[in-house]
């Protein structure tokens, strides 16, 4: 019984990373209905970014956040208006491609800069420090941070949808684009502040694997999945049911690691699957795809 | 009197160069080396890849990144069909198609609840679900995979000659076959539904086309060929892991690579778009993870500058087809070319 509660509050932990991942991917498919295939190797480039904060200035990897969040976030805005803006049309194939190519150069890029070899970053003291719950049940203090930080940024994103003009922006384009663009609103400037936020989102992510487990250039690929079946699972559009996605993942896949080690990723699979078949629009979808 | 013509001048003569490629293609065991045979097999691979991807993504507007999910399958069937059921290679290949096409029948209901660009991710998570539960089958080498017995191998032809022949051959046959079932697919009347959903797919379900039953079919019969290249991949590797059998970067980035610069949406892209892949691969593989990041950069220059690529340019220029699929309305008794 011990056992089964341990692994799972470790997943539910868990998913609050994968609620983060799901997080960006779900701001700008809301805003502007881009999927971003890069997404995943945007997680692992703010990790490298991290990594040459904490080598470089010698801070400590919490602390680089106030210069990875920043330093994605203009990555977030110039690519948008460099690159993705001229993608984004009645046609699905162009930004598909353009970003899947985007995931290939990041990829390539990586591994030419940094070699294959897998790095991790060092928290020090906090990596093991726990607290007990109860007789036999403890939490990493780090999983529980990493928590505590995903559903501030969930409740941010959701305030800043929901009660600053940016965020009327934002629903605003989601809602009509070209109505927003006849109200005044610069809708290149609009998807540009929308990528900024989600690569501001996929910093804080990226921190948090890196300490959390090794990373190298290729893990890119199976992040953007985790994001994407959370998003999936909890419903398109909804900031709150990325959460819940997140840890209907997290929790699938710690049930799977304890039944047998190679179980751990298909668990995962199989609960997103399983929720496409019987709840195909998601628990909480918002917006239609 | 009206008529629907497919031909023209230029599809005539990519035609007649297309039988004369051909026929040298079939020789090549009498002109060409080894290491030649066994670059040309792999090219007719890819232009079969390619073309079945094309008629995916680029005719009926399924965006998969995950094709590799029934390339692996392919592969893997082959083996456990040669391995575990003793059956000769050449048919297990052909068996592979109808189970592969099986396969996809659940999947496709399952993947098509996703829109767009959630569908490409969907098909993706498909292959990941196939690569891991391929690496539990302890029979076929678990994760680490396994190679194809020898005494499998032997049997397939008395000399190590006349088996590398004999996948050669295989290899350039299928692909022909996989080329004239699009080409025939595309001149039916289902082909002309396909073309209607490539140029607007609003429009062509407006016009009476059932436009989802179409996508089904086509995504069923693209899982059926992509798992007979598959199989047909493997036998000539004749060793098969998870990791190469599921790779998303062999079987489908390349893949899509080369779709997009040949020119997505037409026949002849895929195959113009293999030799223009080959062609870089043979003069910038040196340069390792260099020229990966290099060909995702030409890819995304292609789609934002030139998306109809190589092949479209050429067709919007010239007005050319390399096979006959345009429909023309022949009015007038046939005099000329030119009378349309």
């Amino acid at each position: 019984m011990t056992l089964w509660l341990n692994v799972i509050l470790q997943g539910v932990l868990i998913g609050g990373l994968y609620a983060m991942f799901a997080a960006g991917l779900s701001l700008i498919f809301g805003v502007m209905r881009l999927v971003n295939i890069a997404h995943g190797d945007l997680i692992v480039l703010a990790a490298y970014v991290a990594l040459m904060v904490t080598q470089g200035v010698g801070l400590d990897p919490l602390t680089s956040l106030v210069l990875v969040v920043p330093v994605m976030a203009i990555v977030g805005y110039a690519l948008q208006r460099g690159l993705l803006n001229r993608t984004l049309g009645d046609d699905l194939l162009p930004p598909l491609l353009v970003t899947f190519g985007l995931s290939i150069i990041i990829q390539n890029g990586l591994l030419e800069l940094f070699t294959a070899d897998s790095r991790k970053l060092q928290a020090g003291a906090i990596e093991v420090a726990s607290l007990q719950l109860s007789k036999g049940i403890w939490i990493g203090a780090l999983p529980l941070i990493q928590f505590a930080v995903a559903v501030a940024v969930i409740a941010a994103l959701q305030a800043l949808f929901y009660k600053t003009a940016l965020g009327r922006a934002f629903r605003a384009t989601s809602d009509d684009q070209s109505v927003a663009q006849l109200m005044g609103l610069d809708t290149r400037h609009v998807f540009a502040m929308a990528m900024a936020l989600s690569l501001a989102v996929v910093a804080i992510a990226g921190v948090f694997l890196a300490v959390r487990a090794n990373f190298d250039p290729s893990i890119g690929p199976a992040r953007l999945i985790f994001g994407f079946e959370a998003v999936i699972i909890g419903g398109l559009g909804s900031m709150w049911g990325t959460l819940v996605g997140g840890v209907i993942l997290g929790v699938s896949q710690a049930i799977g690691a304890q039944l047998d080690p190679g179980w751990q990723l298909l668990a995962g699979h199989i609960a997103f699957l399983v929720i496409l078949a019987v709840r195909p629009q998601g628990l909480f979808p918002k917006v239609s795809g | 009197m009206i008529r629907v013509e497919h031909a023209t001048r230029s599809s005539r003569v990519g035609v007649a160069a297309i039988a004369v490629a051909l026929v040298s293609l079939a020789l090549a065991p009498y002109w060409g080396d080894r290491q030649t045979l066994r670059l040309l097999a792999e090219l007719f691979t890819y232009v079969a890849l390619a073309s079945l991807w094309n008629l995916l993504a680029g005719y009926a507007g399924l965006v998969s990144v995950g094709q590799q999910a029934f390339v692996g399958l392919g592969g893997y069937l082959l083996f456990a069909l040669a391995m575990l059921a003793g059956v000769h290679p050449i048919p297990a290949i052909f068996i592979a198609g109808p189970i592969g096409a099986l396969v996809a029948v659940p999947v496709a209901a399952l993947i098509f609840r996703l829109r767009g660009a959630y569908f490409a991710i969907g098909t993706w998570v498909v292959a990941e679900v196939f690569r891991l539960l391929a690496s539990q089958v302890s029979a076929l080498g678990g994760g680490s995979g396994i190679s194809l017995p020898a005494a499998v191998v032997i049997a397939m032809a008395p000399s190590r000659q006349l088996r590398e022949f004999e996948t050669y051959w295989l290899a350039l046959g299928l692909t022909v076959i996989v080329l004239a079932a699009i080409v025939a697919l595309l001149r039916s009347r289902h082909g002309l539904a396909l073309t209607a959903i490539r140029d607007n797919e609003l429009a062509a379900e407006s016009n009476g086309i059932d436009v989802t039953r179409l996508k089904y079919i086509v995504y069923v019969l693209t899982a059926f060929g992509t798992s007979v290249i598959g199989a047909l991949i493997f036998l000539q590797k004749l060793r098969i892991s998870p990791d190469t059998a599921f790779s998303v970067n062999d079987w489908t980035a390349f893949v899509i690579f080369i779709t997009v610069i040949g020119g997505i949406g037409r026949i002849e892209g895929p195959i113009i778009g293999t030799i223009i892949f080959f062609v870089m691969r043979q003069t910038l593989a040196d340069l390792g993870s260099l020229y990966l990041l290099m060909m995702g950069a030409v890819a995304i220059v292609v789609m934002l500058w030139a998306p109809k690529g190589l092949w479209g340019f050429v067709a919007d220029r010239f007005g050319w087809q390399a096979l006959p699929l345009q429909r023309r309305l022949v009015l007038a008794p046939k005099d000329d070319a030119r009378a349309a």
